[in-house]
């Protein structure tokens, strides 16, 4: 195990759930609807290993059908985005049969038009962010692009955490390892409180001289 | 008797003494660069454009006919293969680029070079590959409406990019659009591109506070898209082929222009730069 794992493994015993990273991304694309008046938001996170695009948060139109679904990573216009790493804003796309087709299939309604975002994190793209719908009346401006970069760049964030949190839960849940004891130790550390756990936290730092030596 | 001695027994990096001569430009600048001498009249014929992009859509009317397309693969070493392309456009973009080209510069002959399709993963390398490729071919000027972020990628980009320019390959690159550090648009021997505002599509500004050297139209730009459809669309990405279509019409002129030459040109035929006839 290395020493991120370790860590990770006792970061896993004292952070908050998956669930709280949930509502954070959650949270994301609900602002991001709210703040371009859009129909529909969607969040996609890069799956390292099967190298594709994983709906993980999705506010208003389509939303119940799309959590889990799966896109390519480098076709399609997520794909691009995220190999580019460069936002698309497209209107009238609908005259796209194709695209059309295929939206209507997974989401049951085609939009007119989206914008694309990279959520990008030191480098390295880790998802998508989708704004489907905004009024059609509205011209996008360039300072509505530069929005959409800076929200984007929270949502990585966001993101970032959750990818983190996977990880360390994936570290937990094998359970013979020496990081996954740390982990539990952590875990029922945190779940103490009054003397027991000063006695604890005491007999940690015995155990923390002990190893020094 | 000694031999002559060879004309220039050292790489010649330097001007040996009354030489001057052999450097006689091809081309006869006026005292006034306008639109008109850069390129009034030109349709960007004979000039070969390539759209380094995610294919493109044979066939769309916006588009024309295509000189040739191919896509570049990635094996499981990272070897990088360059095939015909039989799958097109796989996500609309190249094909809105091409588009763009082809409406300002319409007898320019265009070439995809596919660089999106074999997985996240293998991507900056297909880039990184493709773009070598393309250089290799000698086109005349490269669209890549796209970047990388990987910073390891930035030092390969660089040489090839450099190569390109001493090749007489024009490399015309979008600027990003976030606040992000990306390649190759960052490096000063391609023409860096960013959007403005404006509806016409051969306005362009240049921008005297690097690292992007020219706006040109990248809001609601109406583009080609899949399907033989159009669609709008804003970004970067659309402002770059505005400007790879003006190199294809001033290079449709003056063909020997080198890349510093044909930036020269741009600059001073840009609307924020006297000298222009209108």
């Amino acid at each position: 195990m290395t020493d991120d794992g370790l860590r990770a493994a006792v970061a896993a015993g004292v952070l908050a759930s998956e669930d709280s990273h949930r509502a954070l991304l959650q949270a994301t694309v609900e602002v991001a609807r709210g703040i371009f008046y859009a129909k529909a938001s969607s969040v996609l996170l890069y799956d390292e290993r099967t190298d594709e695009l994983v709906f993980e948060a999705v506010a208003g139109e389509g939303s119940e059908k799309l959590i889990g679904e799966r896109l390519p990573s480098s076709t399609g216009i997520g794909g691009w985005v995220l190999v580019t790493r460069q936002p698309i804003v497209l209107d009238d796309v609908s005259q796209d049969p194709r695209f059309a087709e295929e939206a209507a299939k997974k989401t049951g309604f085609v939009p007119k038009g989206l914008m694309c975002v990279p959520l990008i994190h030191q480098e390295e793209p880790l998802g998508v962010l989708y704004v489907l719908d905004r009024p059609q009346e509205s011209r996008f401006s360039l300072q509505e692009m530069e929005l959409l970069g800076l929200f984007g760049h929270q949502a990585a964030i966001a993101l970032d955490l959750l990818r983190k949190a996977r990880r360390a839960k994936a570290v937990l849940e094998d359970a013979d390892t020496d990081s996954a004891l740390l982990a539990r130790v952590a875990e029922n550390l945190e779940e103490l409180d009054g003397q027991r756990r000063a006695a604890g936290v005491e007999l940690l730092r015995s155990l923390e001289a002990l190893f020094k030596h | 008797m000694a031999e002559p001695a060879p004309e220039r027994p050292l790489p010649a990096w330097s001007l040996p003494a009354g030489s001057a001569e052999s450097l006689a430009l091809p081309t006869e600048w006026p005292g006034r660069v306008t639109r008109e001498w850069a390129w009034g009249g030109s349709t960007g014929n004979g000039v070969r454009v390539c759209i380094l992009d995610s294919g493109i859509e044979a066939d769309h009317p916006d588009v024309g006919e295509l000189a040739g397309a191919v896509a570049v693969e990635v094996g499981d070493g990272d070897e990088i293969s360059v095939v015909e392309d039989v799958e097109g456009d796989l996500c609309g973009h190249g094909t809105a680029c091409a588009g763009i080209v082809r409406s300002i510069a319409k007898d320019c002959e265009l070439f995809s070079v596919r660089v999106l399709g074999a997985g996240f993963t293998g991507s900056g390398t297909a880039l990184l590959g493709g773009l070598r490729w393309a250089v290799e071919q000698g086109f005349d000027v490269i669209n890549m409406s796209l970047s990388t972020t990987k910073s390891h990628f930035a030092g390969l980009l660089h040489e090839v990019a450099d190569l390109a320019y001493f090749r007489r390959t024009v490399l015309v690159a979008s600027a990003h659009n976030m606040p992000v550090e990306s390649y190759p648009w960052r490096f000063s021997s391609v023409i860096s591109v960013g959007s403005h505002e404006e509806p016409d599509a051969e306005t362009f500004y240049y921008n005297p506070s690097p690292p992007v050297e020219f706006f040109a139209r990248g809001v609601d730009v109406e583009i080609a898209w899949l399907g033989k459809a159009r669609a709008r669309s804003t970004g970067n990405s659309f402002a770059t082929p505005h400007m790879s279509g003006i190199c294809a019409l001033i290079l449709g002129k003056h063909p020997e222009l080198t890349p510093f030459q044909l930036k020269s040109a741009l600059y001073l035929t840009a609307n924020n730069v006297e000298g222009r006839d209108d």
